[in-house]
């Protein structure tokens, strides 16, 4: 008879005893006729648990459950959907400009990521060309997001492990990137900064000086982050090995961001195949070699810096000119299809619009960076430790809103 | 390579060609494993970028499953289109790419097509015990499944 068992009938009794008007001690002596196997629930081979759907550490609604020998892991199962809206079939009922404000709500740490690979990939449908001015100011809004995702995913990683400072500092540096966003558009979060055929509104007076105020500003702030955790020595034993994912792996598995790079794969969507101004600036792609948690550390912290030399140069050279191309009020692309991604924060987003000549799409496919991601968990954490698992799931930098759509 | 495929297969592809700069290629339900197998063996195609479905309510093979794959080594994207009939089913790509596992679950749950020889196929957005696939054209959009809204939820309506 198992620990478990015993214990209820013991409860049981006592609660019959209870109500016949005695009182009865639990009788603990007749463990000790267990024959040895069943001594200790110790010795208990498997078990699974379940973690989240409410979670602080699982950064949203995700579901993992999880099967354990002691403190290892064994295998782990994903349950995903409870942030479910169907926005694939929202997209099908709106028309293609209606559209474009949920796509902040899939990837909302960085939702003007997601409206630049929204509207880029309307207008190679329509095959319009942003302007010039257009571009530049999303590349500089895109990388400032990056910035900010990468930050939140900084502060609320380091908290999982432990580490209560940094969500701190990332937070207060993090705040100064939504002011821009909000003096820009009057959104802090779901930004819909960007239309179909360019931006909506013109840079605010003083645009360009508040942009280098905060790149000189956050610079030596990331190194104050780096300061904290690159060679403390528990952030070090805390992710040093901690779920490795090799670059086959990571290919296989589709596994793209800042996870790819680190395991040693030099490929960024922003170099590969450019999109907006990219390929007008001067920028490193930073590669990891261990493909483990403190190389996606070191990956994300150099991303960081690379954004920034980005953004110097962007705002240094905003070209004049209109912000939007010559679209039409009434958007109707001609029927086709078309694939475009970007380089989101969490690796490739990519968008699949298919239109049937009518002002509604037939069809819009997103393809979200986290949801293919979060794939590779169960592999990155068998065979290591429990609280491994907290880990992984911070460094692989999920959004639920993006996973579950 | 679409050359070489042509020459290879003849009939078998219906249509390769290039929209908007982006080369796609329509080929008959049978022969997709072949040649999927050969995109990612012989021609480096080794990321599965994506796999959906587009549903076409008013045509015979109601479905037209698409796969996006990319290759590092050319830096080159190529979708590849089939069209398969409701009910019908379409060998799975998990052995080819792992990463296909969790993209099919989802073109399973939200179009009911399944895939054959996949190691889990079930939902994954939805709930196990939901009726019906969202995004098949005849699914309204404030369509719900009441009874498992109401048994699971103790409410009378999602809405």
């Amino acid at each position: 008879m198992s620990f478990y068992e015993e214990t209820t009938i013991h409860k049981r009794m006592d609660a019959t005893a209870g109500a016949a008007g005695s009182v009865k001690t639990i009788d603990r002596t007749s463990h000790l006729e267990l024959d040895h196997h069943d001594k200790t629930f110790l010795d208990t081979n498997e078990l699974v648990i379940n973690m989240g759907p409410q979670h602080p550490a699982t950064h949203g609604v995700l579901r993992v459950i999880l099967k354990l020998d002691g403190e290892k892991v064994l295998g782990t199962e994903c349950v995903i959907g409870y942030l479910h809206r169907g926005v694939e079939k929202i997209a099908e009922h709106r028309t293609y400009t209606m559209f474009n404000p949920y796509v902040d709500r899939m990837d909302y740490v960085a939702a003007v990521s997601n409206g630049l690979g929204y509207c880029e990939a309307v207008e190679k449908l329509l095959n319009v060309q942003a302007p010039p001015r257009a571009n530049y100011i999303r590349v500089i809004l895109t990388e400032l997001n990056r910035l900010a995702s990468h930050m939140l995913w900084l502060g609320t990683h380091a908290l999982d492990i432990g580490a209560i400072t940094p969500l701190f500092y990332t937070f207060r540096d993090r705040e100064e990137i939504l002011k821009i966003f909000e003096k820009y558009c009057g959104a802090r979060l779901t930004t819909h900064a960007f239309r179909i055929g360019g931006c909506s509104y013109e840079t605010y007076d003083g645009f360009e000086r508040e942009v280098v105020n905060f790149v000189n500003f956050v610079t030596p702030k990331i190194d104050e982050y780096e300061e904290l955790l690159t060679t403390n020595r528990i952030w070090v034993e805390r992710t040093k090995g901690v779920g490795p994912i090799t670059a086959r792996e990571c290919v296989a598995l589709g596994v793209t961001g800042p996870v790819l790079r680190a395991s040693g794969v030099k490929w960024d969507l922003r170099k590969a195949q450019p999109y907006a101004a990219y390929s007008d600036f001067d920028f490193d792609i930073p590669v990891g070699e261990n493909g483990d948690t403190y190389d996606r550390y070191l990956v994300r912290m150099q991303e960081m810096r690379q954004s920034l030399r980005i953004i110097e140069q962007a705002v240094g050279k905003i070209p004049a000119g209109p912000i939007m191309a010559k679209v039409p009020k009434v958007i109707k692309p001609a029927v086709g299809e078309i694939y475009h991604s970007i380089e989101a924060p969490k690796g490739e987003l990519g968008y699949f619009i298919v239109s049937d000549g009518s002002t509604q799409p037939y069809r819009i496919r997103v393809r979200p960076p986290s949801f293919v991601n979060l794939q590779a968990l169960d592999m990155m954490v068998r065979g290591q430790l429990v609280a491994d698992v907290i880990a992984v799931i911070g460094t692989l930098d999920i959004v639920l809103g993006e996973v579950d759509r | 390579m679409i050359a070489k495929l042509k020459g290879q297969y003849g009939s078998g592809i219906h249509e390769a060609s290039t929209y908007l700069g982006q080369n796609y290629m329509i080929v008959e339900s049978a022969m997709i494993p072949e040649i999927l197998q050969i995109l990612r063996d012989e021609e480096q195609f080794d990321y599965c970028v994506d796999i959906t479905t587009m549903h076409y309510p008013e045509q015979e093979k109601q479905f037209e499953i698409v796969w996006i794959l990319y290759s590092f080594a050319r830096n080159e994207r190529i979708r590849v289109k089939t069209a398969i009939a409701d009910g019908e089913e379409i060998p799975s790509a998990v052995p080819l790419w792992p990463a296909a596992n969790w993209l099919e679950r989802e073109v399973y749950d939200m179009f009911g097509i399944r895939f054959q020889g996949h190691p889990d196929m079930k939902r994954i957005l939805l709930p196990d015990g939901w009726k019906g696939h969202p995004l098949r054209k005849d699914y309204g959009i404030i369509q719900q499944d009441r009874d498992w809204v109401q048994i699971n939820l103790g409410i009378e309506s999602g809405q």
